[in-house]
Formats: C-alpha cells, sequence, structure tokens
C-alpha cells in the first residue's frame, strides 16, 4: 500500500515536469492539462490529460510525451486517459506557470468569465492587459488570435513592444 | 532540442503512430473517455445530431482555411486559421462520438473523408462560396452566434460525451463570435465601399437564415445578437427570405462536391495515407 502510494506521487512527479510543446516554458502541471495520474495495483499508470481547446493540435504530442516519460522512468504500462469534463480553464494555469508566462514576456490570462451565457461586447472599452515587459497598462489588442489558439496579440504603447497575451477561456 | 533539429527530434521522438501533423489514422480523440451511451439516450438520434453538427463544423473550417494566403492582413489570417482549427477539433470529437453511437464503430475519416455530398448533413449556409472579406464576417457572426446558442443548451444534454464537447465548444464559439461582431462593426461603421459590402452580405446571407431555425430554434437568441451587432454597424437586421430545400436533409447547393472534391481527394487517392 505504502509502495502504491510512494509509487504514484513519483510518477506523478515525473508526468507533472513534462513540458507543454507549445509554451515549453510551462509544465504540463503549470498550465493545469495533467488531471491525473494513479499507479494500479498491476503497476499501470494512468495518467489524464484535457485538452486547452478542441482542436489543439498539440494534443497528441502531450499525450505522447507524456507516456514517454513514464517509460523512461520504468514504468512499462502507462495508459493515458482523455478527460473532456470538467472543460480547460485558463484559471488552472498556476501561480508558479503565470509568473514563468511574465518571465518569457507572455501575458498572463485575467480570471475566466464565469457560467452562463458569454456576453458579447462591444464597446472598444475592454480592460487592458498590463505589459508583461514594462508593466504598462497604456496597451493595445492587435489581434484576438496568435500563433495558437490560446494566445492573443498585444501592443504596449510605453516600450513599444509587441506581446503575447494567454486569453481567459 | 535545438531549433535545427527540431524535425529530426520529432520525428524521433514520435516512432510511435502517434501523429500531430496531416493526414489519416490520427489517434482517436475521444481516447480513453468513456463511450457507454447512457440509457434513455436514442443512439440512433445522438449519433444523427453528432454528425450534423460535426458537418457544420467541418465545412465551415474547409471554408475558413481557404482564407489562408488570401486574408486582407496577416493578423486576420491567422485568426481565420485558428477559429477553423477550433471548429476542426470539436468535428473530430463529434465524428468521433457518432461512430460510438450509432454502432457502425467509423472513425473520423470515415466521416470526413469517405462520404460523399448528399451524405453530408450541414447547412447550405457553409457550403456557400467564400466570397469576399465582408461575407466572411457575416457568415461567420451568424453561424457562431446560432452554433453558440445551440450549444449552451447542449451543455444539458443527456450524453455525458456530446454535453463536454459543448461545453468546451461554448467558450471556443464566444471568441469566434466577438471576432466576427468586432470586424462586422469595424467594416460597417467604416468607409462607403466597406458598408456597401457588408450590406451585400448581409443580403446574401438572408435567405440561408431560415434553414438555421429550423435545425435548431434559438431564434430569438440568433436575432438578438444580430441586432445588436447591426446596430452599432449602422446596418439593417436582414430580412428571412425562406429557400426551398435544406443541408439538414442532405439537399446542397452545387458548391459543397468541389469543396469535397478538394478535402477529400489524397485521403481517397491513398488509403490510409499519412503526411
Ligand atoms: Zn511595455
Amino acid at each position: 500500500m505504502v509502495t502504491a502510494l510512494l509509487d504514484t506521487a513519483r510518477a506523478r512527479r515525473v508526468a507533472e515536469r513534462v513540458p507543454d510543446p507549445e509554451l515549453p516554458m510551462l509544465t504540463l502541471a503549470d498550465l493545469g492539462v495533467l488531471r491525473g495520474v494513479e499507479v494500479g495495483a498491476d503497476g499501470t499508470v494512468v495518467a489524464s490529460l484535457t485538452p486547452t481547446y478542441s482542436g489543439c493540435p498539440a494534443m497528441a504530442e502531450m499525450r505522447a510525451d507524456v507516456a514517454a516519460r513514464l517509460r523512461e522512468a520504468g514504468y512499462e504500462r502507462v495508459e493515458i486517459r482523455t478527460v473532456l469534463d470538467p472543460p480547460w480553464t485558463s484559471d488552472w494555469i498556476t501561480e508558479s506557470g503565470r509568473r514563468k508566462l511574465t518571465e518569457h514576456g507572455i501575458a498572463p490570462p485575467g480570471p475566466a468569465p464565469r457560467g452562463g451565457p458569454v456576453p458579447l461586447v462591444l464597446s472598444p472599452t475592454r480592460p487592458a492587459v498590463p505589459c508583461p515587459r514594462c508593466g504598462s497598462a497604456d496597451t493595445e489588442e492587435t489581434s484576438r488570435f496568435a500563433a495558437t489558439s490560446c494566445k492573443a496579440l498585444w501592443r504596449c504603447r510605453a516600450c513599444r513592444e509587441p506581446f503575447e497575451y494567454v486569453k481567459e477561456i | 532540442m535545438s531549433d535545427d533539429h527540431v524535425y529530426l527530434t520529432l520525428a524521433e521522438g514520435h516512432e510511435d503512430d502517434t501523429r500531430w501533423a496531416y493526414g489519416t489514422g490520427f489517434e482517436d480523440p475521444l481516447h480513453g473517455v468513456d463511450t457507454t451511451v447512457p440509457e434513455g439516450v436514442d443512439a440512433a438520434e445522438l449519433a444523427a445530431d453528432c454528425v450534423a453538427l460535426a458537418d457544420d463544423a467541418l465545412i465551415s473550417a474547409q471554408r475558413l482555411a481557404e482564407w489562408v494566403t488570401r486574408a486582407p492582413e496577416l493578423e486576420e489570417e491567422v485568426a481565420l486559421a485558428n477559429i477553423g482549427l477550433d471548429l476542426l477539433g470539436q468535428a473530430r470529437l463529434l465524428y468521433t462520438r457518432a461512430g460510438q453511437a450509432d454502432g457502425t464503430g467509423r472513425d473520423e475519416d470515415a466521416y470526413a473523408y469517405l462520404r460523399d455530398a448528399a451524405d453530408f448533413r450541414n447547412v447550405v449556409l457553409a457550403e456557400l462560396p467564400r466570397g469576399d472579406f465582408a461575407f466572411a464576417v457575416v457568415r461567420l457572426l451568424v453561424l457562431s452566434t446560432w452554433r453558440l446558442a445551440h450549444f449552451q443548451r447542449l451543455v444539458d444534454h443527456p450524453d455525458p460525451v456530446l454535453a463536454a464537447v459543448a461545453a468546451k465548444g461554448v467558450k471556443e464559439l464566444a471568441y469566434h463570435r466577438q471576432y466576427a461582431a468586432d470586424w462586422a462593426v469595424r467594416l460597417g461603421d467604416g468607409t462607403e465601399e466597406s458598408h456597401r459590402r457588408m450590406r451585400a452580405a448581409l443580403d446574401e446571407v438572408a435567405p440561408y437564415l431560415g434553414e438555421l431555425h429550423t435545425a435548431y430554434d434559438v431564434r430569438d437568441e440568433v436575432a438578438d445578437v444580430l441586432r445588436q451587432v447591426t446596430d452599432a454597424a449602422g446596418l439593417a437586421m436582414p430580412v428571412y427570405r425562406p429557400l426551398p430545400g435544406s443541408g439538414r436533409a442532405g439537399e446542397h447547393t452545387e458548391h459543397l462536391a468541389p469543396l469535397l472534391t478538394e478535402l477529400q481527394g489524397v485521403a481517397r487517392a491513398y488509403p490510409g495515407a499519412t503526411w
């Protein structure tokens, strides 16, 4: 029993350290997509992952990376499960994940909208995202979509640097 | 991983059948999800619903992808491609669910690549040719508003897989709708030329709105959003002029078959190909 618990803790540490393929400064645990790791009585490791977006092309790569790292760590039987419910929210990005994003010049998300209908905002008064480099609030959105679905493109008028911003979802 | 060797590293790290690029035979996107159809859910009906929703998404994604290299600005190309990718992701999950529910065990490739135009159940608005950027904006506004309103109801569907796909989709569709609404206001309230093109685009989608309302009764929600946006854009609400025929019954325009020829060509010529 104790061995199984220790083994689960060890397997979890291995899986938690796998970097995200699209935001490699974050681990899958930082991003909040690793939903659980269990080692069964027969030694099978079951790791559960949830996609950030339905079309996230990195999902297959994440699954393969977690399985490969666990096998390297000596677990022969590895099963990766997909969890769709509850859906991923940017609120699951950890504090350390947010710090790492900022350090890499990417603005972390604000709080995600809470349940219920998603309101349409047509006024130009959406709250500004603070610049991750200089902290200025004098910023503007240049594109709602960036290189990946989870990010938008912004520009800082104070330091004149463009930056990416992880969207609230 | 050094950037010079990124492709080599990927190739080495993925000798198993898990791939991240293009082609057929992807790993089941519902891999490891409990696929039991709950008691009290009509499996055939569930499968048909999933196929219709997936077809709307796949055909829309294909039209959005046509904007790559053709959008007015790089940012818009990236945005339209990302929106298409979200929809493609929704389609993959829904096709996979359909194959489990209808008992045929068909995978996503079978639905996307191996059916003919008459087997597709997408609404006709999704298949109309790409048009100009104003038309792309208006079509996306209408389809994302309609799909979002329907998905908000599907969140309570008795099938937990469809409910979960909807809950995830709601978040994505809200961004799609916001993107389209922003452009609709910018173009409608822009130059004389952009305003004229927006009016033409609204006239063009009007006959296809009736089909949307027959498919899912979310007329009030859709009308409410369209009114907000057209008001802010200084445009008139589109007037419904219902057309005969329905994509939901497999009755399509002449535009769907060529789209499918392009979408399915490689997969049909080289069965099981990966690229
Ligand atoms: Zn700055």
